[in-house]
C-alpha cells in the first residue's frame, strides 16, 4: 500500500535556513582572516574563503559574491552541496579547539545576495572569434560555458533533459538545494552570453559530425547514466534512486512512496533516496547494504543525518531476490554476508553465505547504488579508462579538441559538484590556451 | 582576604571604585541603586552653569562584533536644577554615610562663582569637591572645562579661588586634551589642591554615516567634535597617569591621583593602581552594563591581590612606578627573540604574513620535510582536507635574524603559542644615554656609528 505523497513542497523544503544579517556578521567577524589559509587550499576550486569572509564582516558584499564567483561560478549550488566538512571546513584553523568557521553558510549568505541584487559577473573580455559547444548543462558543462564566455568565446550548451542544472536540478535532494537555485545558476550563466538549448541529444537530435564542423573546440560534460542492474530476480519492481529523487524534485505531485521502503546502497544519493522516503511518509525506511558502516561510502556527517532522521541500517545483506505479490514487491530477499579479504578497492570482498536467505518486507525496493557509464565515448570514438572518457592533464580526449570534465571522466577519486566545477574552470583554461595559442600573432611594424 | 578600603586625601570608602562623574550619576535615585550594588563612591555629575541638552548625544566606535570599545559623547554638565540636586546629594550622603559622594563642579570663570558653589555644595554634607577642568564639549565654548584646563594658568587661578574657601577635600580633575598633561597637574599642586584626577574625554569626531554623509551621530544633520571614553583609551590614561607619578613636582607634593579613562575590569583597575592611582573612577563600562559590574571589579582585584600577597590598596599604589622609564634608559643590549610553539601553533600564518609584510622578515614557512616553502606552494589540483592539513608549512622564527620586535606576540590568536624568549645578550649593557655621553660621535654620524656596530658586532639587514 503505497502512501499519497500531499506536500512534497514542505517536506523536503531547503534543510538550513539562510543566516541571518547578524548571525552572519558574528560568524564571518569570528574568522582569523588566515594567511594563505587551508580552507582555500582544500576548496577543490580554491576560493579565497577568508577574502570572501572578511567582506561579509565589513559589509562588502557585492564584494563578497565577486570573490566567489572568480573562483567557482556556481558557489550557490556549492554553498549548498559541498561535503565542507571534508574541504573548507574540515581544513578550518580553528577546528582543533574551537568550531570551525560555518564557511558553507557563509558562501550561501554572499551568493543569496548576488542572486537577490544580481549582482553577477559580467564579460568584460573582447569577442574571442571563437565559438565552443559543451554537451550537458550540469555543473562542469556550467562551470566551464561560464568561464569561457567570460574569455569572450560564443558558447553553447547542448542539454538532453528540460531543464539545465544536471545533479543540481534533478539529482541533489531538495532540502540540500530546491530546483529554483540550480535554474537561477543556469540563467546566470546563460546572462554570460552562453545558449542553453535543452531537450537535444547527441547523436539524436544533433550529430558528432555537425558538432566538429560548427564549433572550434567540443566539451563533453555528460555526466553518467542511470543505475545498473542488479541482476535479481524481481528487479522490474524496484524503483531507481535517481528518478525518485527527480521525482521528488521536479514531479513531486506523481510521486508514490511505500510505507514500508528498502533502500539498496549505502552512498549519498541512497542517504537522500531514504530521507525523501522518511520525510514524505514511510513508517519504516531501511538501507540495505552487504558491508558494514565501517565501509559505506556515504559521508560520515551523511550517516549521522540518516540516522537522525530515523532511517534504519541492515547491514551484511545481499539482496537475492525481490518477493512479488501480484507483480507489486512485499519483500526483498538476501543472503547473509561475511566479510573477506580487501577486494581492489581496499574494502573486504563480501561472501554471501549460501542457504543463508531471509526476507525483509517492504512494499517499495529503491536501488541506489552508483551510475553506468554513458555511451557516448563510442558514439565519438572516444578512448575510456574503466568505461570512464580518458582525458589527459588539459582535459582533451584522444581527439583532438574534444574535451571531457565531470562525472563522465571521474574514474578515480570521490565525484563531486565542486570537482565537476572545478574541471570546467581549468578545462576552459586549457581551451582558451589552446585556441589562443592558433592565433597569428600580429606583427609589430 | 585583601582590604579593599581606601582613604583618599581624607574621603573614604570601602572599595576604590566610584562612579565617575557622568550620566550614572545624574540623579539620586541611580546613585542608591548604585551603592546598593556595592560601589564605594560616586563622583556626582557636574553641577554649576545652567545649559541645555540635545538628542542623540552618545555615538559610539565599535570594533567587529564588540560594540562600544569607546563611547563619544556631547552631553553636558548637569541639566537638572541645581537645587534638586543640591537637595538629593544632601539625601544620599545621609542615607550612605560610608560611601564616598563628592561633588563635580564647573560654574563661570569668576571667583564669586566659584565661592559659591563650593559652600552651597559644602552645605550638602559631600566628602568632597571635584573641579570638572576637563569637559571638552559645549562648555569648553563658554570659557569653562577643557578651556580652563587646557591653560595651566587659568587652572591654577580658579583652584586658588577654591582653596580659598573650601575646608573639605578638592580634587582637580585634569584634561587628556593637552600636549603635556604635567603642567596643568603641576598648577593644581601649586595652587594647593587636595587630589588630582584623570583622565577627562579626549575630543573626538567618532565617524560618518555612509548614507547620508552625515557625522555620527547626527544631531538634526549636524555633529561635532565629542568627548572620546572608554576601553580603547585606557593606554592613553596609563601614559598620563604614570606623567605625573613620574614627574618630580608632582609626585613630591603627595597628592594622591584618582585613575579612570576606560577601566573595564579588575585588569584595568589593578594596572591603575599600579601606576600609581589610589582611587578610581568608572564610566563607560556601568553605562554598557549597569552598576552590576562592580561585583568582579571589586572580586577580581581581591582575589588578585590575595593571590599576590597585597594587603591593601595602599600596598598596590604605585607599586610599578619604579618600572616607567625613558627610552634613553633602556638596555640596549637586552635581547628577546620570538619562538613559536608548533604543539600549540594552529597554522593561521598571521605572524608569518606581520613578520614578512611590516615587520623584519624573519619567519619563514617549513614544509614536514624541513625545507623553507613559499605560501601557497600547492598543486592547483591539490584539494580537500587531508591535503590542505598535511601538507601545511610550519611557521618558524629564524632566531639570529629575529630583532624582538614583537609583532608576532601581539597578533598571535592562540594564548601562549608565541613567547618572546630572552636570550643572553650578545654586548655588554649600554643604554642610549651612556652611548650619548660616553661615544657621542656614535650618536651622531651614521659613519661612526657603522664602526660602532662593527666593533660590537652588530648586524641590521
Amino acid at each position: 500500500m503505497e502512501l499519497e505523497v500531499r506536500d512534497a513542497g514542505k517536506a523536503l523544503a531547503e534543510q538550513l535556513p539562510p543566516l541571518t544579517q547578524n548571525a552572519a556578521a558574528v560568524e564571518a567577524d569570528r574568522c582569523l582572516f588566515c594567511y594563505d589559509a587551508p580552507c582555500t587550499h582544500a576548496c577543490p576550486t580554491h576560493i579565497n574563503i577568508p577574502r570572501f569572509i572578511k567582506k561579509i564582516a565589513t559589509g562588502n558584499l557585492r564584494g563578497s559574491a565577486a570573490t566567489i564567483f572568480a573562483s567557482n561560478l556556481l558557489g550557490a549550488t556549492c554553498a549548498r552541496v559541498c561535503p565542507v566538512q571534508e574541504l573548507c571546513e574540515g581544513a578550518c584553523v580553528l577546528g582543533s579547539e574551537h568550531k570551525p568557521i560555518a564557511i558553507g553558510r557563509l558562501q550561501r549568505f554572499a551568493m543569496d545576495y548576488a542572486r537577490e541584487h544580481s549582482s553577477y559577473p559580467v564579460v568584460t573580455a573582447p569577442p574571442a572569434g571563437k565559438s565552443i559547444a559543451v554537451i550537458g548543462a550540469g555543473p562542469a558543462g556550467l562551470s566551464c560555458a561560464g568561464e569561457l564566455a567570460l574569455l569572450g568565446y560564443a558558447v553553447t550548451i547542448f542539454e538532453k533533459n528540460k531543464m539545465p542544472g544536471g545533479l543540481s536540478t534533478y539529482g541533489i535532494i531538495a532540502l540540500r538545494e530546491p530546483v529554483e537555485i540550480a535554474l537561477e545558476e543556469a540563467r546566470m550563466i546563460e546572462r554570460l552570453g552562453v545558449k542553453i538549448k535543452t531537450g537535444v541529444e547527441i547523436g539524436k537530435d544533433i550529430s558528432p559530425a555537425t558538432l566538429r564542423n560548427e564549433y572550434d573546440s567540443v566539451v563533453l560534460s555528460v555526466g553518467l547514466a542511470r543505475t545498473p542492474s542488479l541482476g535479481i530476480a524481481g528487479e522490474e519492481a524496484v524503483v531507481d534512486g535517481l528518478e525518485f529523487i527527480e521525482a521528488s524534485k521536479v514531479a513531486a505531485a506523481k510521486l508514490s512512496v511505500g510505507r514500508n521502503v528498502i533502500v539498496i546502497g549505502a552512498g549519498n544519493t541512497a542517504v537522500d533516496c531514504a530521507t525523501i522516503a522518511r520525510r514524505l511518509g514511510s513508517e519504516r525506511v531501511t538501507m540495505v547494504y552487504r558491508r558494514t558502516d565501517r565501509e559505506m561510502s556515504c559521508y560520515e556527517h551523511e550517516y549521522d543525518f540518516a540516522r537522525k532522521e530515523g532511517i534504519e541500517f541492515r547491514f551484511l545483506a545481499q539482496p537475492a531476490r525481490v518477493v512479488l505479490k501480484d507483480g507489486l514487491s512485499v519483500g526483498l530477499e538476501c543472503l547473509r554476508v561475511e566479510l573477506g579479504a580487501p577486494d581492489a578497492s581496499g574494502r573486504p570482498t563480501p561472501a554471501p553465505v549460501k542457504g543463508s536467505e531471509f526476507v525483509l518486507a517492504a512494499d517499495q525496493i529503491i536501488k541506489a547504488v552508483g551510475q553506468n557509464k554513458l555511451t557516448v565515448a563510442e558514439l565519438l570514438g572516444l578512448e575510456t579508462k574503466k568505461g570512464f572518457i580518458a582525458v589527459d592533464e588539459n582535459f582533451m580526449t584522444n581527439v583532438s579538441g574534444v574535451y571531457a570534465i565531470g562525472d563522465c571522466i571521474r574514474s578515480s577519486g570521490s565525484a563531486s559538484t565542486v570537482m565537476a566545477v572545478e574541471d570546467g574552470k581549468l578545462a576552459a583554461a586549457a581551451i582558451h590556451q589552446q585556441l589562443a595559442s592558433r592565433v597569428a600573432p600580429v606583427e609589430v611594424k | 582576604m585583601a582590604d579593599l578600603r581606601i582613604n583618599f586625601a581624607g574621603i573614604k570608602s570601602p572599595n576604590p571604585f566610584w562612579l565617575a562623574s557622568a550620566p550614572p550619576t545624574n540623579s539620586g535615585a541611580q546613585i542608591h541603586k548604585a551603592f546598593e550594588a556595592g560601589w564605594g563612591g560616586a563622583v556626582w555629575k557636574t553641577i554649576g552653569a545652567p545649559v541645555l541638552n540635545v538628542s542623540n548625544r552618545y555615538g559610539a566606535w565599535h570594533h567587529g562584533r564588540q560594540r562600544m570599545l569607546a563611547i563619544n559623547n556631547v552631553e553636558l554638565i548637569s541639566d537638572r536644577p541645581i537645587e534638586v540636586n543640591l537637595r538629593e546629594i544632601v539625601e544620599v550622603k545621609r542615607a550612605w554615610p560610608d560611601r564616598a559622594v563628592i561633588v563635580s563642579a564647573m560654574v563661570e570663570s569668576k571667583p564669586e562663582a566659584w565661592k559659591d558653589i563650593v559652600r552651597r555644595i559644602e552645605d550638602t554634607g559631600a566628602d568632597g569637591i571635584e573641579l570638572n577642568y576637563g569637559c571638552p564639549h559645549g562648555m569648553s565654548e563658554r570659557g569653562m572645562g577643557a578651556a580652563v584646563g587646557q591653560v595651566p594658568e587659568y587652572c591654577e587661578q580658579i583652584t586658588r579661588w577654591v582653596m580659598g574657601v573650601a575646608t573639605i577635600p578638592v580634587i582637580v580633575k585634569l584634561t587628556p586634551n593637552i600636549t603635556n598633561i604635567v603642567l596643568p597637574a603641576r598648577a593644581a599642586v601649586a595652587a594647593g589642591a587636595t587630589a588630582l584626577s584623570l583622565i577627562n574625554t579626549i575630543n573626538s569626531i567618532v565617524g560618518v554615516d555612509l548614507d547620508t554623509l552625515e557625522l555620527t551621530p547626527s544631531i538634526g544633520g549636524k555633529g561635532g567634535h565629542g568627548g572620546y571614553a572608554g576601553p580603547a583609551v585606557k593606554p592613553i590614561a596609563l601614559n598620563m597617569l604614570a606623567a605625573l607619578g613620574t614627574d618630580e613636582v608632582v609626585s613630591k607634593s603627595g597628592l594622591p591621583i584618582s585613575g579612570m579613562g576606560g577601566i573595564a575590569t579588575w585588569q584595568d583597575a589593578a594596572q591603575f593602581l599600579l601606576l600609581g592611582a589610589s582611587s578610581l573612577q568608572v564610566c563607560t563600562t556601568v553605562m554598557h552594563y549597569g552598576y552590576r559590574v562592580i561585583e568582579d571589579l571589586c572580586d577580581g582585584l581581591s582575589n588578585w591581590m590575595d593571590v599576590k600577597g597585597f594587603k591593601t590598596i595602599a600596598d598596590v599604589t604605585g607599586r610599578s612606578l619604579n618600572r616607567v622609564s625613558e627610552f634613553k634608559n633602556f638596555d640596549l643590549s637586552f635581547r628577546a627573540v620570538a619562538r613559536i610553539d608548533a604543539g600549540r601553533c594552529i597554522k593561521c600564518n598571521l605572524c608569518y604574513i606581520a613578520c614578512n609584510d611590516t615587520a623584519h622578515q624573519c619567519i619563514d614557512l617549513v614544509s614536514r620535510e624541513g625545507k623553507v616553502v613559499e605560501p601557497g606552494a600547492y598543486d592547483v589540483r591539490s584539494n580537500g582536507k587531508h591535503d590542505a592539513v598535511e601538507t601545511r608549512p610550519q611557521p618558524v622564527v629564524r632566531e639570529e635574524d629575529c630583532v624582538g620586535c614583537r609583532l608576532c606576540y601581539n597578533v598571535c590568536p592562540v594564548d601562549n603559542c608565541i613567547q618572546m624568549v630572552e636570550l643572553p645578550p650578545a654586548r655588554s649593557r649600554v643604554t642610549w644615554g651612556e652611548l650619548s655621553q660616553q661615544q657621542t660621535q656614535v650618536t651622531e654620524d651614521w659613519e661612526a656609528m657603522k664602526a660602532y656596530r662593527e666593533k660590537v658586532g652588530l648586524h641590521i639587514h
